[in-house]
């Protein structure tokens, strides 16, 4: 049995599917920019690229900012409980068709390797690529208040940033498929509203 | 001091037998020309603000023919269109050299090697630079509007580098490659030998040897504070048989040093191989004396011109490759003509093998890069597993019930 329950609010999805372009398109600049294919063009990727990381900073405050006034930046408060069970269902249950371990509310909409996964995006990822691209972009003007730091560890610290966000994207677009349905996520994330399992248990 | 050579207008004010010396006073004949004598007179009264024609008699003709020398000074520039040249074409800004080389009291504002390029001046007032000209003395330090990347560049990147795509654009080429070891030669009835390619350049003469020329060239670029270092006749030369005559000084870490685009002109010329020196050899001269264009003896030649320099002469010649940097600032195109960002950042763009910093699109921590992508492919391939175990489980599921 089955039925929707309204899982997202329109800022969350707004927010979700914005970010998402803006992180594919700057990952498909900041590699042409790295040199890695041709595809914008040198001066059209870079323009993109920066234009994409003023616009995703800018959402990240106003994110940041909902979070903070509506409590919701609850749902990431991270816990090791039921951690190894989660492992558990993502290696072994999903196959098996074992039961499902977690119980997923508006409320709780994160289960704790979810939690963990963004946390980390969160507070490694994303504060390596901003830091190293605003010292890029800010590069000269590092010089003239006398930080010597050379522009190639910048670059080159954002390029690893760069690859784990990459990384991570793969997985998490592979995640998506792993709900009551292969696009229930997908579906949920569009139009707020999640068809769930009776016992609303998921991995 | 000639006066007329820089002012008069009249275009007749032609030198004997060479742009330089004295004008010929009467009729004189040279090289099968004859040169009328100069109405001096006539001439005295056309006199005015040097233009373009009184520089370029000297300047244009700088390695004895049109644009054989510098590559970004030609005789084109007379007739030049906005593309060639946006200050001296009249569709552009029709300046004429001296309104970048302004002259305070005949003092030629140029290149003078100690001094430095002031950056923060605008030309309201040339005396405020003192004699040094800059792009920036009339554009400023920022001149882009809408680019804020390109102003960032200027702090590493002369103007000139993006600004002069190619040289010698002008349909006038430029000299690249002379190799004097080839010269002497002749004909099997002791004539001396010229060949000319399309553009009536000679590509081998016996007086000079063999020679390559080029239009439209991509500049050679390097880190430049504005000094030269130069090797002179009492450096020794390297062992492996090749010299730059010239280096531009400069590195990336030097705050006054730009990349900088030059005419890297290479050639092979006579040098004292048993003490590893620069030679003085004798070209001129009547027959007998040891002038090589007399005698065609390189050994003589080298013999007679040291000993009239008075420099020691090991006794023994041979022949060394060698190259001089000639800076590029000349032939300024239009913006839309610019150098592409592409052109120096790509893997092997034009500065592919300048040394010393990070350039992104051309540098990159190999082992990260390729861990990188390892990363991005496992995942990949790892969730293409992950899913595929997940619907082949399924099928077994449902196949059992
Ligand atoms: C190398 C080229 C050159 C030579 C040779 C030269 N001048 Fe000049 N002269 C200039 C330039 C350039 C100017 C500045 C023109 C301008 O302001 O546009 C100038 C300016 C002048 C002026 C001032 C003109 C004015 O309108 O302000 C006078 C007078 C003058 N020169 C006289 C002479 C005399 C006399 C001689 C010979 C002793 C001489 N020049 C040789 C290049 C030359
Ligand atoms: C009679 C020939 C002659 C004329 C005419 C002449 N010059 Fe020169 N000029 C020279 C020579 C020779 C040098 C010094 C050699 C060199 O550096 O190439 C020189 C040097 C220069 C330099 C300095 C080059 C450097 O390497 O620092 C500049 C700039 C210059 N001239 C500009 C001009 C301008 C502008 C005019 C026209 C007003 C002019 N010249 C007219 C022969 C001439
Ligand atoms: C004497 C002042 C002066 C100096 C020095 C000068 N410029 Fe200019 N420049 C001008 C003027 C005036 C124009 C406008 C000409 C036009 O647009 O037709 C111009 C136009 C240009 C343009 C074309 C802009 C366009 O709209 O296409 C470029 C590029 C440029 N300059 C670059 C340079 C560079 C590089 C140097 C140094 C080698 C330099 N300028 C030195 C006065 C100067
Ligand atoms: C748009 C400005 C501008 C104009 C017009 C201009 N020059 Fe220059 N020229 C420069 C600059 C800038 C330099 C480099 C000076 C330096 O390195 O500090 C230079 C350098 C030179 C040099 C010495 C460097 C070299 O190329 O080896 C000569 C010689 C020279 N110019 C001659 C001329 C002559 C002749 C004309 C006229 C046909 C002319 N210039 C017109 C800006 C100009
Ligand atoms: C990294 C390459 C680069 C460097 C370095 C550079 N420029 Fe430019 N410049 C450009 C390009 C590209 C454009 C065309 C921009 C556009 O189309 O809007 C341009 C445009 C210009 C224009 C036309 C301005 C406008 O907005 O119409 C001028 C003038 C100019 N440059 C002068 C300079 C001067 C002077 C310097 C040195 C201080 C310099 N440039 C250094 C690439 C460069
Ligand atoms: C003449 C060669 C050249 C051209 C053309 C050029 N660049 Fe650069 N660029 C450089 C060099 C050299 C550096 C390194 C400067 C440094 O380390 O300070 C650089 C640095 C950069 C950087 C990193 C440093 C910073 O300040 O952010 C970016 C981004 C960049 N260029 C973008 C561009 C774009 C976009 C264009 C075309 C509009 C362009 N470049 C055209 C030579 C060039």
């Amino acid at each position: 049995m089955k039925r929707t329950i309204y899982m997202y609010k329109g800022f969350e999805r707004i927010w979700h599917w914005l970010q998402a372009a803006l992180i594919i398109l700057l990952l498909l600049t900041g590699f042409e920019i790295h040199g890695s294919y041709e595809l914008f063009g040198y001066q059209g990727a870079y323009v993109v690229h920066i234009q994409a990381a003023w616009i995703l900073l800018g959402l990240l405050v106003l994110a940041l900012f909902w979070h903070v006034t509506t409590g919701e930046w609850r749902q990431y408060k991270p816990t090791l409980k039921n951690l190894d069970k989660m492992v558990r269902c993502y290696m072994v249950g999903i196959f098996l068709d074992e039961p499902r371990p977690y119980t997923k509310t508006p409320e709780t909409k994160l289960n704790p390797l979810q939690k963990l996964s963004y946390l980390g995006v969160l507070l490694f990822i994303l504060p390596i690529l901003i830091i190293s691209g605003l010292g890029c972009y800010f590069y000269n003007d590092l010089q003239a208040w006398g930080l010597s730091v050379g522009f190639g560890p910048l670059a080159i610290l954002h390029t690893i940033g760069a690859f784990l966000m990459l990384t991570f994207l793969v997985i998490h677009v592979y995640m998506t498929t792993t709900g009551h349905s292969p696009l229930s996520y997908t579906i949920a994330m569009i139009t707020g509203r999640e068809e769930v399992p009776e016992d609303n248990r998921v991995c | 001091m000639d006066c007329l050579v820089c002012h008069e207008q009249s275009g007749k004010y032609k030198k004997f037998p060479t742009a330089c010396g004295h004008p010929a006073y009467e009729e004189k004949k040279f090289g099968g020309k004859v040169f009328e004598p100069v109405d001096l007179n006539a001439v005295a009264k056309t006199v005015g603000k040097p233009g373009l024609q009184n520089c370029g008699v000297c300047h244009f003709f700088g390695g004895g023919g049109d644009g054989v020398k510098h590559g970004d000074l030609d005789s084109s520039l007379l007739s030049a269109d906005r593309d060639l040249d946006v200050h001296m074409s009249k569709e552009g800004a029709n300046h004429t050299c001296t309104a970048c080389h302004t002259t305070i009291n005949h003092q030629m504002a140029g290149r003078y090697y100690t001094e430095k390029a002031p950056l923060e001046h605008r030309m309201a007032m040339p005396e405020d630079y003192g004699n040094r000209i800059s792009c920036e003395s009339c554009h400023g330090p920022t001149p882009h509007e809408t680019m804020a990347i390109l102003d960032d560049h200027t702090a590493k990147v002369s103007c000139q580098a993006c600004h002069i795509p190619r040289y010698a654009r002008g349909g006038i080429s430029t000299l690249m490659w002379w190799d004097w070891s080839t010269a002497g030669k002749f004909t099997d009835d002791g004539n001396p030998i010229v060949e000319k390619n399309e553009g009536g350049r000679p590509t081998y003469h016996t007086m000079k040897g063999d020679m390559t020329w080029a239009e439209n060239v991509v500049p050679t670029y390097a880190w430049y504070n504005g000094g030269m270092e130069y090797v002179t006749m009492k450096d020794t030369l390297p062992k492996d048989g090749s010299v730059e005559i010239n280096q531009p000084l400069g590195n990336y870490d030097d705050p006054e040093s730009r990349i900088f685009p030059f005419k890297y002109y290479e050639g092979r010329q006579i040098y004292d191989a048993g003490a590893d020196r620069l030679v003085v050899s004798k070209l001129f001269g009547p027959k007998g004396s040891g002038a090589y264009w007399s005698d065609y003896d390189w050994q003589r030649s080298v013999e007679v011109g040291m000993a009239e320099s008075g420099e020691e002469f090991s006794g023994q010649i041979g022949f060394i490759d060698t190259a001089m940097y000639w800076p590029i600032t000349h032939m300024v195109a239009p913006k839309e003509d610019s150098l592409q960002c592409a052109a120096c950042h790509a893997r092997d763009g034009r500065l592919a093998s300048l040394p010393g910093f990070y350039l992104p699109g051309r540098d990159r921590v190999s082992w990260i890069d390729t861990l990188g992508w390892s990363l991005f492919v496992l995942s990949i391939i790892g969730v293409m597993i992950h899913g595929l175990l997940r619907v082949v489980f399924r099928m077994a599921r449902s196949k059992k019930q």
